[in-house]
Parts: structure tokens; sequence; C-alpha cells
């Protein structure tokens, strides 16, 4: 299902997205009434007590009234130890895996995220999982704090440096949905995207063939750029974090201890390899080093660079 | 002060407190209750200017995702500021330290606080820690949002131990104030005041004072491990050095959910205040109302953890919390019932400081019960940490306290300053503000649901017609808001003199001229009635006055 749940709700894309709706209708509906009730006794009163002559005084003065006092205690207090209840029974849903799910490696960093399956494939800002199987994401952070967030699942679970955590969900049908974190994580928190991607039990299956197989290029390049390096070097100009690959391929560069560089196959292999070699001038050391990108990865960003005219 | 009372009759000492006095050293290092009052009020005025402008610069900033006109981390830059200006310069202070200061000592027949020099002190750390929070901008600004979570606090760049000192520094004015309303109340309320005859908005500084000098401190020592983690290495926090991050958040926000107490209490005191003078009604429920103050005050410490369902803090934890924050919901709808009951019956009129009150009781509802959905544990895993949040507290904090603060200042500001403002421009701002608020906030409680993260310098495309409409909202506000001060600063040029009860309220603060003499009062007041001893039809009308032997 692609299209929003109503008009307030995103998607409602897994299993447990649907009793998540129903109970924040409840609420909503609950919220309406007591809304109104309480909205609609101050403006009555205030129309129908209003003062007609400056020295108009009250007609009647009311301190209390103990039985009034009760129920308007008594009534909200059982509502909301329902919600309360309701609350935490689909809260269990959300957080008990089922035992037979797929086990997933997910590593968060500043500010990209990495997903591998069971068998440990791996694709660049691209969570792959199959329809209609539970899946479980074992998670932990490399920096700081960082949280795991699908909005058409219902699901979001903050994941922390120096512990696990994890989430699971089943998705109901083949599709694609965001990936946003949702624990600030500084500089580019806003652009750490990523997808989810949901195949038909058979497409899985097959994924040594297809997504999952090694490929070299400018397209695989450009997905690994838009992954991993977006967050800090645009291609349009505009300076990031780091300078932008405009241009970037031939172009004479400086660097902070005055010499001069050419881009070329070398300087970038040292440049993602060993960041603090050459630095850029104007530029903090903070690029990171990727071990996890493999040669022929970088050789596709490579190809990729030389299209950025 | 000693001198004043000694020469209680002395006819040279009855001058209004505005005028005993002349030039910047008469203000600075006054005793006068009223007069540092008073240097609060303009203090968090411009503080709330400030956060403001900053608010209207972030949502100019989300008119259309990606860049407009400042880079991501300015605009990180900028959140923080306008989170921690709001909160540590503007909301906490606002209604105790401003308008408690002025008409607390009055409300209860007193001629001051108990210790007017700690009064003073409070007021200078505030000055100077205001002064190290603002100065952080230019030692490299801060981007680690006013929550400053651990690790990334610990390891970002920037101003961040400025920006927590200065946090650390203003928690001392906080608690010296709390110290002292608690020892004023108990000890200097004029005879025949009982504690069930002090007016609401003593009760609410008092269970606000009591969460000020309880929980600050705890915030204190939290940033200050923070401060020691970043320049000495010490391992408390991050895990890289052998810390719990998890442990910064239980530490936080056990300070800043009472916090969010300390910030909306004292404005459930005003409008308790507001709406029995221009109802001219007794309180419904008075009791309910005091004790649902300290009821609030109390459970306020033990819900902390509902920041904390998705940090990986175990479900039992989260069942706990989620059950006793349920729990304090209802001393809150139990007060707002009771206001709305008090309009039963009653001689209402709409002058500018019931506008805001009327305004109050519709956004802080909403904000109260929005509270449910975020309560729910299931529910909150897709809520939190989206705009659905903002939106919650904006209500609660802004619909609630910032605009009970107002209502409040449109309330004593002929006392504080002896002149009337005009009412036709008071009550449009009051309405322009109302519009605007509902036009930027509601918008983002569907921005929330439809999984908008929060903190977000860029967004997908689907989010930009809301938030642009939430941008237009902004500049409305901005509007009301700008009416309303050019109005209330016009007041001093029109010279309109304020009578000593306009409202026809029937606190001790009303039965002194408008503005007070120094020592407020010739002669002690003895108190014979409640604070809200309304007469009705038919039966004479006995006045302000009446209830002083
Ligand atoms: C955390 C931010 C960050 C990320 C992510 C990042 N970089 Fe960088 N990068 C920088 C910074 C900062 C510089 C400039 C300082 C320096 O040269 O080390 C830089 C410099 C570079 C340079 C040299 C540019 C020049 O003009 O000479 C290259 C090439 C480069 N990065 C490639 C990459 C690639 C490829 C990726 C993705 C696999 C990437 N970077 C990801 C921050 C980042
Ligand atoms: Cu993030
Ligand atoms: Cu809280």
């Amino acid at each position: 299902m692609d299209t929003p749940n109503g008009y307030w709700m995103p998607p409602a894309a897994s299993t447990v997205a649907q009793s998540v709706d129903d109970l924040y209708f409840v609420i909503f509906w609950l919220c309406v009434v007591f809304f109104f009730i309480v909205t609609g006794g101050v403006v009555y009163f205030a129309y129908k007590y209003r003062r007609k002559h400056p020295d108009q005084l009250a007609t009647q003065q009311i301190g209390h009234n103990t039985l009034l006092e009760a129920t308007w205690t008594i009534i909200p207090a059982i509502l909301v130890i329902w919600i309360f209840v309701l609350g935490f029974r689909v809260y269990m849903d959300l957080i008990v895996a089922p035992g037979d799910s797929l086990e997933y490696q997910v590593t968060a960093k500043q500010w990209a995220w990495d997903f591998r399956d069971p068998d440990g494939c791996s694709v660049p800002g691209e969570l792959h999982v199959p329809a209609g199987r539970p899946v479980k994401l074992t998670m932990r952070s490399d920096d700081v704090i960082h949280s795991f967030y699908i909005a058409d699942f219902r699901v979001k679970q903050d994941v922390l440096p120096g512990r696990y955590s994890s989430v699971w969900f089943q998705a109901d049908k083949p599709g694609t949905h965001n990936i946003q974190c949702t624990e600030y994580c500084g500089t580019s928190h806003s652009n750490m995207f990523a997808k989810v991607v949901v195949h038909t039990p058979e497409e899985f299956a097959n994924r040594a063939q297809t997504f999952c197989k090694v490929t070299v290029g400018k397209e695989h390049g450009e997905k690994l750029y838009k992954n991993q390096c977006a967050a800090c070097h645009t291609i349009d100009g505009n300076r990031l974090v780091g300078p932008s690959f405009k241009g970037i391929w031939g172009r004479e560069g400086k660097m902070s201890d005055g010499s001069k560089v050419i881009v070329d196959e070398n300087y970038i292999v040292e440049s993602i390899r060993i960041p603090t070699a050459k630095v850029v001038e104007g530029y903090p050391p903070a690029m990171p080093a990727f071990p996890t990108l493999t040669n022929d990865d970088i050789a596709s960003i490579i190809e990729y660079m030389k299209t950025l005219k | 002060m000693n001198d004043h009372a000694a020469h209680a009759h002395d006819d040279a000492h009855d001058v209004p407190f505005l005028e005993d006095g002349k030039g910047w050293k008469s203000w600075l290092f006054t005793l006068d209750h009223k007069r540092i009052g008073v240097m609060y009020l303009w203090s968090v005025l411009i503080a709330f200017a400030a956060g403001g402008v900053f608010a209207l610069l972030l949502r100019l900033e989300l008119m259309a995702p990606g860049k407009q006109y400042i880079e991501a981390d300015t605009y990180n830059r900028f959140f923080t500021l306008h989170g921690a200006i709001m909160v540590f310069l503007f909301i906490i202070p606002a209604i105790p330290s401003a308008m408690g200061n002025f008409v607390l000592p009055l409300m209860l027949g007193a001629k001051d606080v108990a210790f007017p020099r700690l009064n003073l002190l409070s007021f200078w750390i505030y000055g100077i820690g205001s002064i190290m929070a603002l100065s952080s901008i230019v030692f490299g600004g801060v981007e680690t949002g006013w929550t400053f979570y651990t690790p990334y606090s610990t390891n970002t760049s920037g101003a961040v131990v400025m920006m927590t000192l200065s946090v650390f520094v203003l928690g001392f004015s906080s608690i010296l104030t709390g110290l002292n309303f608690i020892v004023t109340i108990h000890k200097m309320r004029a005879p025949g005041m009982s504690f069930f005859r002090m007016p609401l908005f003593v009760w609410a500084t008092y269970a606000t004072s009591i969460l000020q000098v309880m929980a600050t401190p705890v915030l204190g020592i939290t940033l200050l491990l923070l401060v020691a983690e970043r320049t000495l290495g010490i391992g408390i926090f991050d895990p890289a050095l052998g810390g719990d991050p998890v442990l910064y958040q239980h530490f936080f926000w056990f300070y800043s959910h009472p916090a969010v107490y300390i910030m909306i209490l004292p404005g459930m005191g005003v409008i308790s205040e507001i709406i029995t003078v221009f109802s001219r009604k007794t309180i419904f429920g008075y009791r309910a109302i005091a004790y649902s103050s300290l009821g609030i005050a109390i459970i306020s410490f033990l819900v902390w953890g509902h920041h904390m369902f998705l940090s990986g803090q175990s479900a039992y934890a989260g069942m706990v919390f989620s059950f006793l924050t349920f729990l304090v919901a209802i001393p809150s709808a139990i007060k707002v019932f009771n206001w709305t009951a008090t309009l039963y019956k009653g001689s209402i009129s709409f002058d500018a400081p019931m506008m805001w009150t009327l305004s109050f009781m519709v956004l802080f509802t909403i904000g109260g019960l929005t509270g449910l959905f975020l309560g729910a544990l299931g529910v909150d895993v897709h809520l939190h940490d989206t705009y659905f949040v903002v939106a919650h507290f904006h209500y609660v904090m802004m619909g609630g306290t910032v605009i009970a603060f107002y209502a409040g200042l449109h309330y004593w500001w002929p006392k504080m300053f002896g002149v009337m403002y005009r009412e036709g421009p008071a009550k449009f701002s009051a309405i322009i503000v109302f519009i605007g608020f509902n036009a930027t906030f509601f918008t983002q409680f569907v921005l929330g649901t439809r999984g908008m993260p929060r903190r977000y310098y860029n967004y997908l495309d689907q989010y930009q017609p809301l938030h642009q409409f939430s941008t237009f909202g902004s500049w409305i506000i901005g509007l009301g808001f700008i009416v309303m001060t050019v109005n209330l600063l016009a007041s001093f040029k029109q010279k309109v003199k304020a009578p000593a009860n306009p409202w026809g309220a029937r606190t001790l603060e009303w039965s002194i001229p408008s503005p007070p003499i120094t020592h407020n009062f010739h002669k002690t007041p003895v108190v014979t009635e409640g604070p809200y001893d309304f007469p009705v039809e038919g039966q004479a009308a006995s006045g302000a006055e009446g209830k002083h032997a």
C-alpha cells in the first residue's frame, strides 16, 4: 500500500502498522471529544454569562461540588489507564521479534547506514528484505547516537555506540520505503537517508544474481556516492563539509601544507584510504576512511567522478 | 529596607517605587523586590525577542528542502540557540522571577521577599549566565541541541563548555529564587492569611519553587560531569572512554521533566488569578487546584523515562514510566475543568488579560491532550522525535506558559508601571497570535504524524507544502507580538494613569496604589477572607479594601 493511510498517516506497509494507526485514532477521537467538551464549555459560558453592564456581578458563587469533581477525576483516570493498557499491548508487538526472523546487522555512522543481510551481502544505502518474512535488525553505532526510523512501518529505535539495540518488522508487500535518522547526529543528520527495498520472496532468493552482484561502473559509483559521500560532498559546486565534486577530475588543488596536487586515480584512492595524508586547504581534516569500500568500488567512484563536469 | 520600615509613616518615603532613586545604580543595586522583578521582566522580554528571531530564521530556512540561505551547521546552531534561549533565559525565569518577584510579596501582604540581598544576587547570576550563554555564539557556536546529548556533545567542536557552564550558572539563579520564595511564603504572610487564603498564583509559585530547589542541582551536576568529560577526558558518558551515553539522558531528564512543570505551573497560577477576576467568580475547587499543583510537583519527578522509550531502556521501565505519565495528566485535566467551571454563572468581561487567558485555555487543552499520544508506548514509537513532539511541546510551553505570561503581563502591567495600555490593540494582538500559533504548530502535528523527523535542515519533497504553511504561520505570530510590544511601550508615552484596582480584583496587590510605594503597605494588612470572595448580584459590593481590618 503506497497511498497514505487517511489524511494523517503515511502508508501502512508493515504487519504492525495498522494496529498502531488504530490506537492512534482511538486516542484521536477521545481527544476530539474532550476538546469539544472543554472549549464548548468555555465558549458557551463565555457567551451566556458575558457582562452586559459594567457593574454586573456573578449570579452565584460556587466554591466546589464534590460529586462533579469526583466524576471528572475518575472518568479521565479510567480512560487514561485504558489507553495505557492499549499502548503497552501494541508496544509489546512492536518490540518482541518472532523467533524465525531473518537476522541483519546494521551499522550507523555519521552520516550513513550499512546493512548486511544474513549472507553478508550489503548494498550501499539500501536495505533489501523479502516481503512476508519477519526481519530483525541488530544495530550499533560507530560514533554518536543515531535512530533508525521507517515511517511506513511505524518502527523506530535508537542506535547506540558501545551497545547493541534491535528492531524488527515484517513488510507485507514489495515496494520501497524511506529510512530516516531521528536522533540528531550533526551536520548531515537530515541527509542520513536510506531506502528499504521490499522484494518478493523469489526476487530475494535470487539476489546473488541480481542486486547483490558486484558491479563496476559509473552507475555503481553514483550509488556509492549518494550513500556514502553525498553527506559531505555536493556535485553542484556548493561547499558542504568537504569540497564539491563538481569538475573534480583533473582539477588542480591546493593542500593545507602549501603543495599543489592534480586530482588523478592515485590521489583519489589515497583520499579515500588515508584521508589525512593530504588535506585540502581551507577544510577540516574531517574525511573518514572507508575500509568497507573495495577496490572495485573505488574504481566505480572514479568512473562516476569523471562524469561530473 | 530597615530604614524604610523604621520610617513607615514618614511621608518622604511614600514615593512610588519607580521614582524612588534615579540612575542605573539605583536599579542594579536595589534590594526592592519590585525593581528586581522589573529588571527580570525586561531581561526575559529581550531573551524572548532573541529566541523568537532565531525561530523565524529557522522557519524561513524550512520554506523548501535543501539550502535556502544558511548552511546546515548554521541551521543547527540556530535551533540550539532558539531552544537554549527560550528554555533557560526566557521560560524558566519568566513567570517566577519576573512576575513572581513583583507580585508574590504584594499578594502576601509583605514588604519584601525574605532575603532581599539573595534576590539581587540571583538576578546578577542570571545576568552573568545569560552573557555566558550568548558569548558562546562568538566562541564558535554550539550545535548540539539544547539537550546536549552525549556522546555527540562531548566530541563535537564549538563552545559546548561555555554553553553548558552558562546553564550551570543560570541554575543557581533558579535555585536561589526558589529558596527565597519558599521561605517568603512560609514566613511572611500577613496576619490572617492562612495557607488556604493564599491566592492560587502563590500556591503555584510554591510548588514551582520546590521543584527548582530539588531538581536543578541534578542538572548542574550532570552538566559539570559533561564538562569534565569534554575537558579532562574522564569517561562518564562516552562509550569510547568507558562511559554510558544513556546515563546522561537519565540524568538530564530527571531535571528536565520536572523543569517542564517549573515552566507550566506558574502559568497555571496566572490563569487562576485572571479567570476569577474577569468573571467575578470565586475559583471553582480552590483546594483541588492547590493540591493538584503539589501533586504534579511530586509525580513529575517519576516520569522522566517517557523521553527515553526508544533509548534502549528496558520494556519494563518503559511500562512504568508510561503509566506514571498518564497519572500526571490527571491533575492538569482537573485544573482545566475547574477553570471552565469557574466561568459558570459569572459576569465575564473580555479585557485583554482575559483574551490571552481564553487563548491559553484552548491551546493548553490541545497541548495536554496530544500528550496522550506520546504517553501511549505503541504510538510513541512512531511519533518520537518527529514534528509531532515539536508541536506538542510548543502547544504546552508556548500555547501554555508563554501565552499565560503575556496574559499576566497585561494583567499586572498597570500595577507595575502605573499606566494603562490601549485595550483594542492588546486584544487584537492576542487574537493574531492565537491564529498564527495554530497555523504554525497545528500543521506540525500533521507533519509529525506523516513521519517528518525533527531537527532536520533538509527534508523529503512530500513535506514541503505543510512546512511552507507553518512558516507563513510563524510570520503571523511575529506580527502579533510586534503589535503587542508597540502597544505596551506606547502606554509609557500616553501616560494614562492606572487606578489602584482597574480590574476589580480582590487580592492584596490591588489594594495599594499603582505603582506601589517602595515599602508596599503603609500598615501591614490583616486578612479576613479568601482571595476570591466576590459578591453576587443583589449583595452589596464590599470592594477590595473592605477586607482589611
Ligand atoms: C564526513 C564527511 C566526509 C565524507 C562522508 C566523505 N568525505 Fe571526502 N572529504 C571530506 C573533507 C572534510 C575533505 C577535505 C579535507 C581533506 O582533504 O581531507 C574531503 C576531501 C575529499 C577528497 C579530496 C577533494 C579535493 O578537492 O581534492 C576526495 C577525492 C574525497 N574527499 C572523496 C570522498 C569520497 C569518494 C567519499 C565517499 C566514499 C567521501 N569523500 C566521503 C569529508 C568527507
Ligand atoms: Cu541523525
Ligand atoms: Cu517529560
